[in-house]
């Protein structure tokens, strides 16, 4: 079944946007949330696991204390209070991959809360209220074989519980208003602006694709009275939870798809159904996850296992000192170090490269070079690719030795793309790929004579053209010579020894 | 006198001086228990092959001039609700039939690290819901003073086993009495201690806000030194108190000279009068007697919220366990039955499996309390029931807060009546409940408790018990006023109650495996 969807024009002009989303960290802690095992990614399925993580019978938990500092840390990065007095409670509810069928999370006692984060898109900030910060267990992980890949339909499951237990800091916005036509735009920079927070926080690797962060993206739409109607003034209507949104891009097109699909609906005169979406990257949409996620009861109440956590003030203030420098204030400064425009920084911002572009600089090249590289080329890429520009498999330090062979004149800008494509590939080093693809710039100056002396004996009438003095002809033949080296020669080079032989008369 | 009637104390003695083995020891009420526990029932299974092997390892360690406790090579039974590593450990249920622990609780970890070989595990009511052991789902204990009454529960089986002599020592649990209740109509000592002071790691949850393990004994000395085995602070239990366990033992040696000169002995208006049985009454009127005799300063103390405290109970503890119960699914461990189709007619979902699972698995008492406790936490009712309850829990506390100040220790019968018939209140839930109206205050507010025998009823001869209360972390205070009672007793009946009791019959349908 095809969704109907509005052109995203007449979405703008007939309703007016709220935006809510649900963050799900995973912290970088080296053990779980309530016992001992490790959290390791990747490791054989059920090889992490313990009494309490599976949820043997008779099992208890232990509060891990490095996850609670995280989470403080967190709230104090997002400008929250923290809990001087807070409880887990337990969440329940029935699936195989709950060890326990409940899940030891918060619920009206968040360890953080009431705090803002300031969202910039196109140089515009949008404040973004943080409803609350809350810790709790990952669950463990279905796979479910058979012919659709979901529950229904499914022959049998397969569960993994390393994951069981790993700590989580879910992250949840109030709702946002008053974004209009950005919303996706705000929505994608709202997580992209948290991850750059937390990973400057330290506190975990923040890898979409691997699921250490986890968006939900909550959309509903309001009717506009009339066009003029400024945004952020109506009421808000029904919502749809969009999850499984795993991608900086997918979070701004599932809310973009998601406004449209709305529109549609409502247009028709039908009513939104307030349920779970799932977002599929490969196609674009989202479907119906069937699940009455709001018509469940999960009789919460607190954990009796384990005692409250009550942070010391003096604790929580030491965590306040030490946080690193803000986002946007670090913005501020690397703009100003690194002598980008507004536009220049507003695109490295946005394109998700801020951090690689610092890397790159703290490896050794000059700011234009590595924004260059990441903003350019690599962007490209990535963007043909359909991926981020984080998970191409280029690192920093391989965009800094790239530029560092080009400083040098091994390599020219074509050769470097070419290693790019290596690196991309996964063939290794640059210095590997070079070497393997036969890459390096040809300094023979006997192999490079002999070329230049073939095209000007191939062109006379260029040749003579340069010979009056029409210098700018000389393209032709460097062009010609670059084509006989294959690429491999250092065009500046060509040039000086075409112009030496072709003196002006 | 045969190795299984002493006490721990008298066969720590003669293991010490060289006069018997722990191999010997072991073995005998390894004979009691395939004489007897046919008829008795007091285990769900008995690991012979393994308490024997760790008997000789404790005699050899004794040989070579070491021991690891007081209690080194003394034989002990737990209740099926701990986990026990390489023991099959069922909490009484079908759910859990086959199901054995990969790892051991603490307070099993510590027995074994005190050189205790482990006799078996003993039956209880299914995952510890009932005060007769007849919800077992693996059939019922009997006590020994009668084999057609009931031994108390949760904890029958362990008491049973302690006052049938199959074994000198056992773990109970006790969440709302289920250590207190059946010692009383055993004849035995049985000890709730502080909550926290005993590790629950391991310890299969009913209501954890309420469960406790403690010993199960025949003197109130026992299990001192076994409450001192078991107890102090446990890393794996976020609720256990990191303190100093109180020096139980000597506060037991010190209560048997009888002397309760200055002891303040608070008697509870609420736990006493209509409802409790006429010879239950009157062993526990001459028990204050005696005790007032003894040097007490006795004082009647009013705690108005304790009338409550029953119906308070089942609401927290009914909430708790729906979610503790909530794992058995069958997607793990356990008992797994899959249905013939699926709810929609299809190949059965993982769903219809636990369905058909905890439709199979659990027995009556089980389900009711999940459906209640369910019930109570409900979105709209929470406020009403769960969290209602936790305010009048809190009034409980200020209760006990408040008559603590007038008295060092509070007293109370520790069940309403004597053990009664098998099948006579199985049908009728809450004739059942109000067998823990005394023990449950101690639960709703974590303070420590022991039931001590206090004679046999007038009319049916059966044992009945004082339960003696304490403030948190003040255990060593139920030891003292315990074992002057039990001392002052004594002096009175010239021998331990239990040798009242009559002989058991062998097993006729044979030795238990």
């Amino acid at each position: 079944m095809t969704d109907t969807l509005l052109s995203y024009d007449e979405v703008l002009a007939r309703f007016d946007p709220a935006l809510g989303l649900e963050v799900h960290v995973e912290l970088d802690t080296a053990t779980k949330m309530f016992c001992g095992c490790p959290t390791t990614f990747g490791a054989e399925p059920n090889t992490q696991v313990c009494p309490t993580c599976l949820g043997l019978p008779g099992s208890m938990p232990v509060l891990n204390a490095t996850a609670v500092e995280s989470a403080i840390r967190i709230g104090l990065a997002l400008n929250c209070r923290i809990a001087e007095w807070c409880r887990f409670a337990r969440k329940n509810y029935f699936y195989p991959d709950m060890p326990k069928n409940f899940q030891t999370s918060q619920y009206d006692e968040p360890i953080a809360f009431d705090g803002s984060m300031d969202v910039e898109v196109d140089g515009e900030t949008f404040r973004v209220g943080i409803e609350r910060a809350h810790m709790e267990e990952d669950t463990g992980k279905s796979t479910h074989i058979g012919t659709t890949g979901r529950i229904h339909g499914a022959d049998y499951s397969l569960v993994d519980y390393n994951r069981a237990g790993i700590p989580l800091i879910e992250i949840v916005t109030k709702p946002v208003l008053g974004t209009g036509a950005k919303a996706p735009e705000v929505a994608r920079a709202y997580v992209g602006q948290l991850r750059e927070l937390l990973l400057g926080l330290g506190v975990s690797d923040v890898r979409m694709e691997q699921g250490s962060l986890r968006c939900d993206v909550n959309l509903s739409l309001s009717p506009k009275s009339s066009p003029d109607e400024p945004v952020g003034t109506a009421t808000l209507g029904t919502r749809t939870e969009t999850k499984n949104v795993n991608s900086l891009r997918s979070v701004e097109r599932a809310a973009r798809y998601e406004m449209q699909r709305h529109a549609a609906v409502l247009l028709d005169g039908g009513k939104v159904l307030q349920e779970t979406r799932h977002w599929h990257e490969d196609t674009g949409v989202t479907t119906s996850g069937r699940e009455k996620s709001d018509a469940e009861d999960y009789r919460y109440f607190p954990e009796p296992d384990l005692v409250p956590v009550a942070p010391a003030r003096e604790w929580v203030e030491r965590l306040r000192s030490e946080l690193p420098e803000p986002p946007h204030q670090k913005r501020a400064r690397l703009q100003t170090e690194w002598g980008f425009s507004d536009l220049e920084m507003r695109d490295t911002v946005g394109a998700g490269a801020l951090g690689l572009v610092e890397e790159t600089i703290a490896a050794g090249t000059s700011p234009q070079a590595a924004r260059k590289w990441w903003l350019g080329e690599l962007a490209r890429r990535a963007n043909e690719s359909e991926t981020e520009l984080a998970s191409l498999g280029v690192a920093p330090s391989d965009v800094a030795r790239v530029q560092a062979l080009v400083d040098e004149g091994s390599l020219n800008d074509k050769l470097a793309r070419q290693v790019l494509d290596g690196l991309i590939t996964g063939e290794g080093s640059p210095d590997e790929v070079v070497a393997a693809r036969g890459l390096a710039i040809v300094s023979d100056e006997g192999a490079l004579a002999t070329a230049v002396d073939n095209a000007i004996a191939a062109d006379p009438d260029v040749a003579d053209k340069i010979r009056d003095g029409k210098v700018a002809a000389a393209g032709a033949l460097i062009g010609a010579v670059m084509k006989e080296m294959r690429g491999q020669a250092d065009a500046g080079r060509v040039r000086e020894l075409i112009l030496e032989r072709l003196t002006p008369r | 006198m045969s190795a299984e009637t002493r006490t721990a104390v008298e066969l720590a003695g003669a293991l010490a001086s060289g006069e018997t083995t722990s191999v010997e020891v072991t073995q005998a009420h390894l004979d009691r228990i395939a004489e007897v526990d046919g008829a008795v029932h007091a285990f769900l299974h008995v690991d012979a092959e393994g308490a024997l092997r760790d008997a000789a390892a404790s005699d050899a360690r004794r040989a070579a001039g070491q021991t690891w406790s007081a209690l080194d090579g003394l034989p002990i039974a737990v209740k099926d609700v701990l986990a026990t590593r390489g023991l099959p450990t069922t909490c009484g249920s079908r759910i859990l039939e086959g199901w054995v622990p990969p790892y051991d609780a603490t307070v099993v970890a510590r027995l074994r690290g005190a050189g205790l070989p482990i006799l078996g595990k003993t039956n209880m009511d299914e995952f510890a819901m009932g005060s007769s052991t007849e919800h077992s789902a693996y059939g019922p204990t009997r006590n020994p003073w009668d084999l057609d009454r009931i031994p108390g529960g949760s904890g029958g089986g362990s008491a049973a086993a302690v006052a049938a002599y199959e074994t000198p020592l056992a773990i109970g649990t006790d969440t709302g009495g289920s250590i207190r209740q059946p010692g009383a109509v055993t004849g035995t000592v049985g000890v709730k201690p502080t909550y926290g002071g005993v590790s629950r790691y391991g310890l299969v949850a009913l209501a954890n806000s309420l469960d406790q393990a403690g010993p199960v004994t025949r003197t109130v000395l026992d299990a001192a030194l076994l409450h001192e085995v078991i107890g102090g602070h446990d890393p794996l239990d976020s609720t256990s108190i990191d303190q100093p366990v109180p020096a139980l033992v000597e506060a037991a040696r010190r209560g048997a000279d009888g002397d309760l000169t200055g002891v303040r002995i608070g008697v509870v208006t609420e736990l006493g009068g209509e409802g409790y049985q006429a010879g239950v009454l009157a062993r526990f009127e001459e028990s204050v007697e005696l005790m007032t005799k003894a040097g007490a300063e006795v004082v009647e103390v009013s705690c108005p919220h304790f009338v409550h405290a029953l119906a308070t109970y089942y609401l927290i503890l009914p909430a708790e366990a729906s979610s503790n119960l909530a794992r058995f699914d069958a997607m793990r461990y356990g008992l797994r039955v899959t249905p013939e189709a699926g709810a929609d007619g299809g190949q059965p979902s993982a769903e219809d499996v636990m369905r058909a699972t905890r439709e199979a698995g659990f027995g009556d008492e089980v389900k009711r309390r999940i459906i209640l406790g369910t019930y109570a936490l409900s979105s709209g009712y929470y406020d009403a029931y769960y969290g209602q309850a936790q305010k009048v829990r809190t009034l409980v506390t200020r209760d006990f807060e408040a008559a603590f100040e007038r008295a060092d220790v509070l007293v109370s019968p520790t069940a309403p009546t004597t053990a009664f018939k098998l099948g006579e209140k199985v049908d009728d839930p809450l004739a059942m409940y109000l067998n823990d109206l005394a023990t449950i205050p101690a639960n709703l507010s974590g303070v420590p408790g022991i039931s001590v025998p206090s004679g046999l009823a007038d009319e049916d001869g059966l044992p009945a018990g004082v339960q003696i209360l304490a403030p948190a972390m003040a255990d060593d205070r139920v030891y003292r006023v315990g074992a002057a009672l039990e001392a002052l007793l004594a002096q009175e009946w010239g021998d331990a109650l239990l040798a009242q009791a009559p002989p058991l019959p062998p097993a006729a349908e044979g030795a238990h495996r």
